[in-house]
């Protein structure tokens, strides 16, 4: 697979560069309020489409299949505020059995 | 001889460390899945060590795993990582003028860190939330990568269902920030536009583009507060 250092390497680079760029350089000087909204809506926007993208779609067409199944007993599982590893381990285990079957 | 801490400083420390054991099984999960995704159990732990930030690292593996360039991997993983640079800014206030204290301390800035340490009165107290959660929270984390990333090597990830692991641990980062309207509209269109650009783009390119739904989702109470 096409995992690299170079992703880990840049990755560690840039996400240090985040919380030293608000930490260090900007200091006590403020954001434009609009600014800082935008970029803490950014967790919001992302983890739903990586929710959205990774259940709805295969390489580059949309597709239903098990994965939906799995995702819905994760939001089930979150919804009844279960811990963490325990919807992790449902959702993945009941995708596993019905790609078994 | 009995080592007493003082008794406003306990319910501080409890809460750092409940924190960070919840955090520590959330990285036995990331070590699992990352090696999954086809990462090495060396670039697992580098990732946690020296990156540091859970949803940014779970993305990128995952983009990855599902044939991503690496490019947009790490472009969706530095947008993810965008937001300590605002958690910087609001503890900037707390901590003194030394330079190498912010560059230290400046690798914790996360989350949890900055949930902890505004949650406090007095400025003792910060201080001890913020060091307590940041060495705590960081060693688990990592200790969790790093067994995970051993036990993972032995589980095929299609068969074993990890991408939707992947996905169920997202649901569960995702619930805090729907508690807001604006966090919602965000969510929706960002889900929204990841599928439906799918067939246009290369595969990981819909999500970095999905990141544009945070401009729907700040209109509202930008007019909410004009009014």
């Amino acid at each position: 697979m096409n995992m690299s250092w170079t992703l880990v390497i840049w990755l560690s680079i840039g996400a240090y560069a985040f919380k030293m760029l608000g930490f260090v350089v900007v200091g006590s000087r403020k954001l434009p309020n609009v600014l800082a909204q935008c970029l803490m809506l950014i967790p919001a926007a992302l983890l739903g489409a990586m929710v959205f993208n990774g259940t709805f779609t295969d390489a580059q067409s949309i597709a239903v299949d098990e994965r939906a199944i799995g995702l819905l007993v994760a939001i089930i599982a979150a919804w009844r505020k279960l811990p963490l590893i325990v919807v992790v381990v449902l959702a993945a285990a009941t995708t596993a059995l019905l790609r078994a079957m | 001889m009995k080592f007493r801490i003082e008794p406003d400083v306990r319910p501080v420390v409890t809460s750092a460390l409940a924190l960070s054991g919840a955090v520590g099984v959330f990285a036995l999960a990331f070590g699992v899945l990352a090696v999954g995704a086809g990462a090495s159990v060396w670039q697992t732990c580098a990732l946690s060590f020296f990156a540091f930030t859970g949803a940014s690292q779970m993305s990128a593996m995952s983009i990855v795993s599902t044939g991503g360039t690496v490019s947009a991997a790490l472009g969706s993983g530095l947008l993810l990582a965008a937001r300590n640079g605002v958690y910087g800014l609001a503890l900037s206030p707390y901590f003194g003028e030394s330079l190498g204290k912010r560059l230290l301390a400046a690798h914790f800035v996360i989350d949890e860190t900055t949930a902890m340490m505004t949650a406090q009165t007095n400025p003792r107290l910060q201080k001890i939330a913020f060091w307590t959660t940041a060495i705590a929270l960081f060693s688990l984390w990592n200790l969790g990568t790093l067994i995970g990333a051993v036990l993972g090597g032995s589980i095929d990830p299609h068969t074993y269902g990890l991408d939707v692991g992947f996905t169920a641990a997202y649901i569960t980062m995702l619930v805090p920030h729907l508690r807001t309207s604006n966090g919602r509209i965000a969510a929706a269109c960002g889900a929204t536009l990841s599928v439906v650009l799918a067939p246009f783009l290369p595969v990981g390119l819909p999500i970095l583009a999905s990141g544009l739904a945070i401009f729907v989702g700040v209109r509202p109470q930008r007019a909410k507060t004009a009014a």
